[in-house]
């Protein structure tokens, strides 16, 4: 399967798809090992619905594939240089407030990303992203308020957090820097125009950064073109881990 | 003043006749502690019984596989919940318990001391182990101790689907490629006799179950339970078309009843007494999850405070002003 030269459509339903799935995993990692018990079923929650979009994405994208294409052939037999994502999403849990501040960052863009998705002239897509803010809105909500109570509690939790929000800055670049699939989107008003959304993404970051008196980060945007299939080394383990069972028993089905 | 005997024994005809008790009714002292020990050790069962599925969401073969998975493990974080609080109701904190978990004074099922090798594991820990603790479960939904009674109510309706995922699981391993199947077979074999040992010794072995049936605690015996799960279980396995590791395992038509060999009590002490295969990980990874959090607690903490203050602050200046 030649994942890069398939229907723009499906290209934009991968992307989308795959940013779903790999943060998803990631936060699925904490389950069992949360910092409280009350928030270990809250990041098992924004797994669950980002798996769950996930699949609503690779199942529309596999339907207009064909052939008898599958969700699981799309998360599980695919190699890194064949995923979507953004680099930001893919990286590594760190500790909670590493987590909550990659979170914080890409929830801002995918509330964003899915107000203008509900408008899509791809009446299938805007479905979904119908369902999906609603979700996405309480995501947001609640790193929102992490930010602020970690920022806003006690010395050590400010420092954490600001050097969290430090370390994922430079990662947030590429949320706005359009790739050839994102243009193609936007072109047939399948998606918005991503550089069109910096604005908005950076009243929403600064509105609660301020609540918590924390400053925007400094630093330079990463080159980085995850959009493109160059991602940083970490998803490659994070693949050889999910997808070791199929790739192990190609034959069976489970 | 210590209770005198008409108490105890009038708390007894209470119980005796089906009647709830509630957090605030007098109970003997030796109840509360009775109930504080097994619906802690309850409520750590649920934490600590995370670990081993938890091991395997990050592998799950297909992404439905993957979100089934980790919504049974999410709904044991839930039911960890709900019985922290009703143990809370009798007057231990939360922080307390956990403690005790931590420095190894509380103890957790011993089954979840052994390893998930393959993901057909997670096919029989649902299928065996949630079994297990659905035939106890049942039992306490009706025990004497009202929150706690509640508290199982709600957690059976859950339990229910978790058996389910993980027979479904062995079903399409039983069903799938020849490496499945053995798959599937293997880890029946690994998980049976220690779900058996989930019940506890025998009766004549288990110095408080006579004090727990009066007290309406229990219902029915270590023995009992054990014997149900076993008729229940293998005309399961039967349909699965794979074999329980018992040689001795035969229906029994005078007592109509499964009889089974005999299990290896000293394999079951040695895993109580900290010697099982994962012990130590387990109460590592405890105690670990729960020092990485120390500063989140207590930044929430600190944060709380801060609004409270605040909040007290602001509000006689606003009712001035309004004024
Ligand atoms: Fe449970
Ligand atoms: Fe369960």
């Amino acid at each position: 399967m030649k994942w890069d030269t398939c229907d723009a459509s499906v290209q934009y339903l991968l992307h989308l798809g795959d940013d779903a799935l790999i943060l998803g995993h990631r936060l699925s990692e904490w389950c069992g090992h949360g910092p409280i018990l009350e928030e270990d079923i809250a990041l098992s929650n924004l797994a669950l619905d980002l798996v769950g979009l996930a699949r609503q994405y690779y199942q529309l994208a596999a339907q207009r594939i064909g052939n008898g294409m599958t969700e699981d052939r799309i998360a599980y037999w695919r190699s890194d240089r064949e995923f979507r994502n953004h680099v930001l999403v893919e990286q590594p849990n760190g500790d909670f407030g590493d987590t909550m501040a990659r979170q914080f960052y890409f929830d801002a863009f995918h509330f964003l990303q899915l107000e203008a998705l509900q408008h899509s002239s791809d009446i299938e897509l805007a479905a979904i992203a119908r369902k999906a803010i609603k979700e996405t809105t309480y995501h947001a909500q609640h790193s929102s308020e992490w930010v602020v109570r970690l920022g806003d509690g006690t010395d050590e939790s400010r420092a954490r957090i600001t050097a969290s929000l430090a370390k994922f800055w430079p990662f947030t670049s590429e949320l706005f820097e359009p790739s050839s699939v994102d243009r193609a989107a936007h072109a047939a008003g399948w998606g918005p125009d991503v550089a069109s959304l910096r604005g908005p993404w950076l009243d929403l970051v600064q509105e609660v950064l301020e609540q918590a008196e924390l400053q925007l980060p400094e630093g330079h945007a990463k080159l980085l073109r995850g959009k493109s299939g160059i991602h940083s080394e970490s998803l490659g383990f994070l693949l050889a881990e999910m997808q070791s069972l199929p790739r192990a028993y190609p034959d069976a089905t489970w | 003043m210590a209770p005198s005997i008409d108490m105890e024994a009038r708390f007894l005809d209470y119980v005796s006749a089906e009647n709830k008790v509630e957090p605030k009714d007098w109970m003997p002292d030796a109840y509360r502690k009775t109930l504080v020990r097994q619906i802690s050790q309850h409520a750590h069962s649920e934490i600590v019984g995370m670990l081993p599925e938890a091991n395997w969401i990050t592998r799950a073969p297909s992404l439905r596989a993957k979100l089934i998975l980790l919504a049974k493990v999410q709904d044991e974080a839930g039911h960890g919940l709900y019985l922290y609080s009703s143990a809370e109701t009798l007057g231990t904190s939360r922080d307390q318990m956990i403690d005790d978990l931590h420095t190894g004074k509380a103890k957790y099922s011993s089954i979840f001391n052994y390893p998930t090798l393959t993901w057909a594991d997670m096919g029989a820990v649902g299928w065996l182990v949630d079994g297990a603790a659905i035939q106890n479960q049942v039992m306490l939904c009706r025990t004497s101790y009202g929150p706690y009674s509640r508290a199982m109510v709600r957690i059976c309706k859950e339990e229910s689907f978790h058996q389910r995922q993980g027979y479904e699981i062995m079903m399409h391993l039983a069903r799938g490629t020849k490496e499945q199947k053995a798959m599937a077979q293997d880890a029946l074999n690994r998980w049976w006799w220690p779900s058996l040992m989930m019940f506890g010794p025998s009766d004549d072995q288990s110095p408080n179950s006579a004090q727990s049936m009066a007290w309406r605690i229990k219902r029915k015996s270590n023995d009992e339970l054990r014997q149900e799960f076993v008729d229940k279980t293998v005309p399961q396995a039967e349909f699965l078309g794979l074999t329980l590791p018992d040689p001795d395992l035969k229906w029994n038509e005078e007592r109509g009843h499964y009889d089974f060999g005999p299990i290896d009590w000293a394999e079951f002490f040695a895993v109580v007494a900290g010697n099982g295969p994962c012990n130590t990980e387990r109460l590592e990874a405890r105690r670990s999850a729960h020092a990485e959090g120390t500063w989140v607690r207590e930044a929430a903490t600190a944060y709380a405070a801060k609004q409270a203050a605040r909040r007290a602050a602001t509000a006689p200046t606003a009712k001035a002003s309004a004024a």
